[in-house]
Parts: structure tokens; sequence; C-alpha cells
């Protein structure tokens, strides 16, 4: 069993096609999958982030890191939320993931979590 | 279609596999419901997926897969029945069913499937039936995984599933939930089968490994997908936080060797902090639910005591006796009356859990295990009764099944002087 991480992106595409739906449509979407998730007993957790305007990007490419206000450099897809799942196979994980009701403009990147196997190192 | 989907036989056998571990459980309940047959409608999915694997890899995989095999396999049944020359009323309500099967699968099936998971754990199987068939039909394993997960060859665990359904078959078993009489024992005895699995994985009674990962992460995710069937039910809910809490010491549970690390031993910064507020999390729903706490949720709050200890001493060994005690009057076991002297020789002294072991021995409970001589070989040794206390551990280690748990009480005997 491993445990991945469905990370969403969303382009400006896909949210100026979000503003076109009715928003409980949406709600109630992505409500019936994530019971779907927790009544399959793969869910492990899931958030949504909060609208990208309120972003703060800290850069520690100069001595002193350095914060700067909105989302980084020029982005075409932001990172919009998570989903924590564990499954028997990656098969499973990315048929889990194509379930998601997510429109055009939108992807979801399948992350498998690094565990103790891929870490050469000691138990001791 | 994909590359990825369509890559090769391979592939299509893991898309496959993936299409089941998700929608296998729905796909046997919804045909059981129909044939009132859940061992039937196994073996109907069954063919059902070896159509698929012979279809697919040209095909490619249907968009609804789940749909599509159901439909395979109720068209498998209507054919068993008319070879049967049993086409009733009812089988001829499945053949028009079937032009309607194709919608939507979104639809809520908790009522089918807590139908398949009361049903395969009847109480008409042997526990070790219902443990096989619950991780075929409800967990949607196959075979050969729980065959590999119990370490007993492929056609053993074949065996075993074969004879479990014809038990079912052949005792009229109805695919239904309990009624209101038998809910409450019928539910232990799931939750008692999802528990074995974890254990099991947790301090494996056999075998060369001590802790079997795969295993009780298996068990987690059934104990999570039984809780959202039952979410009302807080034993339910409190064996999730129970497994959620002991899984978290996994890391810390063996060495480098593969030999088991004792709780006092563990190094808890290896603890997955995750795991513990997953579990405190679901413990906190238990005891939100309002009905009190039951054997479950005792034994959870006791794994709780311990996750937020920084360490043995600063362990509120009190609350832990206090806990046992509550655990004991609810469900009387001598395992739990042991780990109750273990709690009350850190809480007070050696002396007094010894008196308690004894008094196990005297009534001769869990006679010819190595648990009472490696607990009172453990007492005796800090009360400084080196020979007595070398003796048990040597007892213990001599009965102790587990490879590697023998090597560590052999290890304590020699170190004691």
């Amino acid at each position: 069993m491993s445990r991945y991480m469905l990370v969403m992106r969303d382009s400006a595409e896909a949210y100026e096609a979000s503003q076109q739906v009715d928003f409980t449509e949406i709600i109630a979407a992505m409500g019936a999958y994530n019971e779907a998730l927790e009544a399959a007993g793969v869910l492990v957790a899931s958030e949504g982030l909060s609208d990208p305007s309120e972003t703060v990007v800290i850069d520690f490419s100069s001595a002193d890191p350095v914060a700067t206000d909105g989302p980084y450099g020029e982005v075409h897809e932001l990172f919009n939320g998570f989903w924590v799942i564990e499954t028997a196979t990656k098969e499973e994980a990315v048929a889990w993931g194509k379930r998601c009701p997510l429109g055009p403009g939108s992807k979801l990147e399948v992350r498998r979590f690094g565990d103790a196997s891929d870490l050469e190192l000691d138990n001791d | 279609m994909t590359h990825q989907d369509t890559a090769s036989t391979a592939g299509i056998a893991r898309t496959v596999d993936a299409v089941w571990r998700i929608e296998g459980a729905k796909v046997v309940a919804t045909v059981a419901r129909m044939t009132g047959d859940l061992a039937l409608a196994e073996d109907l999915a069954q063919e059902a997926v070896a159509e698929a694997l012979e279809q697919w890899p040209t095909t490619g995989v249907p968009r609804n897969a789940a749909a599509w095999l159901t439909a395979v396999a109720k068209r498998r049944a209507i054919d068993a029945f008319r070879r049967r020359e049993r086409l009733d009323a009812r089988h001829e309500a499945i053949a028009r069913d079937l032009d309607e099967s194709a919608e939507d699968v979104w639809e809520p099936i908790a009522d089918d499937g807590l139908r398949l998971l009361f049903t395969a754990c009847h109480p008409v199987l042997s526990r070790e039936a219902q443990v096989a068939l619950t991780l075929r039909v409800v967990a949607g394993l196959s075979s050969d995984e729980i065959a590999r997960l119990f370490l007993v060859p492929t056609s053993t665990m074949q065996q075993r599933i074969v004879r479990a359904k014809r038990t079912l078959t052949e005792a009229r078993v109805p695919f239904e939930v309990p009624d209101h009489t038998e809910w409450a024992a019928r539910l232990q005895s799931v939750l008692k089968v999802v528990y074995l699995v974890f254990t099991e994985g947790y301090s494996a009674t056999s075998g060369e490994q001590w802790v079997r990962r795969e295993l009780a992460d298996e068990a987690l995710r059934l104990g999570r997908l039984v809780s959202a069937l039952v979410p009302h039910e807080p034993e339910a809910r409190a064996l999730v936080a129970l497994m959620e809490i002991q899984s978290s010491r996994f890391a810390a549970r063996v060495d480098a060797a593969g030999n088991p690390v004792l709780l006092g031993d563990q190094d808890r910064r290896r603890w997955d902090r995750n795991a513990v507020a997953r579990g405190r999390a679901a413990l906190a729903e238990v005891d939100r639910l309002g009905r009190g706490r039951g054997p479950y949720a005792l034994q959870a709050a006791i794994a709780e005591c311990h996750a937020i200890a920084p360490s043995v001493d600063e362990t509120d060994w009190e609350q832990i006796v206090v806990l046992y005690e509550a655990l004991g009057r609810l469900a009387p076991n001598p395992v739990v009356d042991l780990n109750r002297a273990v709690a009350v020789s850190m809480a007070r002294s050696a002396a007094e859990a010894l008196e308690i072991v004894d008094g196990l021995v005297a009534r001769g409970e869990l006679a010819g295990s190595h648990l009472v001589p490696s607990v009172r070989g453990e007492l005796l040794a800090r009360m400084e009764r080196t020979q007595e206390a070398r003796g048990e551990l040597l007892t213990a280690a001599s009965l102790a099944r587990n490879e590697r748990e023998r090597a560590v009480l052999e290890a304590k005997a020699a170190g004691l002087s």
C-alpha cells in the first residue's frame, strides 16, 4: 500500500470555466467524490487552498529569504488543493484521480509519497 | 485512451486490478442483491473480470468499467439460470435491468455494501473463512494477494475461499443486513475480522517478520471502509482510531535487522505524528457520538496515552491502569489483565503487578502462551529475583512462535546478571 498525493492544478481557463458553473454544483460533485474516496477507505486527507491572490512566496535565493506577495513567477497553473489517498497500486491511484470531477484546463498530478523504502538509511 | 492504458496486456491486467479494487465490492454486491446469492455473484463477477482481461486490450477500458463488469456478470447470471431452467419472474426482472445497467454508478451503495460485509462475516463461517472472504469480496484483493499476506500457498487460499462460498450457499445464508436483534453481535464479528487482520500485521504470530505492514495497512483501509458504512457506530470509528494510533509506531517497532523494539525502547521521534493526529481525531468523533466508550475506544484511549507521552517515565500510567480496569470490566480477558499488570508495575510497583500475574497463573489462564512468563520474567528482573527471572524469560522464549520475538526474549535472559 502506498500513499499518493493528487495535486490539483488549475489554469486560467479552468478558473474562467468554474465561474460559469453553479458553485453549489461544484461543491456537490466534489462532496460526492470525497464521499466515494471515504467510503472506499482510501482517503487519508484532503484540503482546498484559498484564492491565489492571498499567496505569499518566499524566495531563498539570496542570503536572507525574501517574501513577495502573489503566486510564484509567471504561473499558468495554480496549485489549488490536494487529496492524500492510500492505494494498493499506482494504477488504482490513477483510476481514482480520473474520477475527480474537474473540467477543461484542470490537471491532477499523481505523486507517490516517499517512504522508508526510498531511503537507504539505517533504521536504528 | 492514453498510452498507459493500452500499453500492454500486463498494463491492462494492472488496470483491471485497480478497477476491481475500487469497484469489485460494488459489482459483487449489485449482482448478489439480484441473485440473492453471494457465492454465485462472486463467481459471476470473476467471469466478468476474465472477460475484461480478454476484451479490454482490443476495445480499451470502458468509460464506466464497473457498469460494464456488472452487466457482463448479470448476463452470465441469466445464462446460468436458463441452463438450470429456472427462469422465473425474478430472473426475468434481472434481464430487464440489463438494459439500464450502463447508467452512472455513483449512486449510493451503502446498503449493498453492508449486505456484502455482513454476509462475508456471517457466523456460519469460521473466523479464518470470514477473513479470507472479507478481503476477497469487500476489500477486493485477489486470492493470490491474500495468500501472500497470510504466507500460505495461493491454492490453499483459493480452496479456503471456495469452501467459504460453498458454506454460505449450503447454509442458504440470505444476502441481507442483520435485523436489530442480531445487529450488535454481527457488527462485533465484522470488527473482529478487521482487527484480526491488523494485529496479525502489527505483531505477526508466525513467520520470519515480526511486523507485516501491508497486512496492517489493508486492515486500516478496511476499517475506514466499515466505519464509513456504519457512521453512527462508535466502535467502528474507535477501531479506526486504535489502528491509526498503533500504526503510528510501525517505523519504530523494528530495528535495522528486523528485530522487535518494544515500546519502552522505541525512538519516539520516529512515530508518525500524522497517524496519531488522525487516530486522536477519530477517537474524538467517537466521544462526540455520545454513547460512551466500548472496548475498542478504551484500547484506543490507552494507545493515545502512549502516543502523547514524551517518554516511558512521563507516561500517565495511572490513567492507563484506570483504562485497563474499565476494559477488563467491559470485556473480561486475561490478556487485558496482563497488560493491566504491566501498567500497575509502572504506576506503582513490580510487586503489586506480580500479584495480578500470579492470580492469572493460579487460575490457569493463558497457559501455554509466552506472554505470562515473559511479563513475569520482566517483573522478577525488576525485583532483582534474577535467577527466577531468567528461568521465566527462557520459558517464554521456548513458547514464542515468532522467531524474532523469541530472539529478543533469549537476549533478555542472557543479559540478566
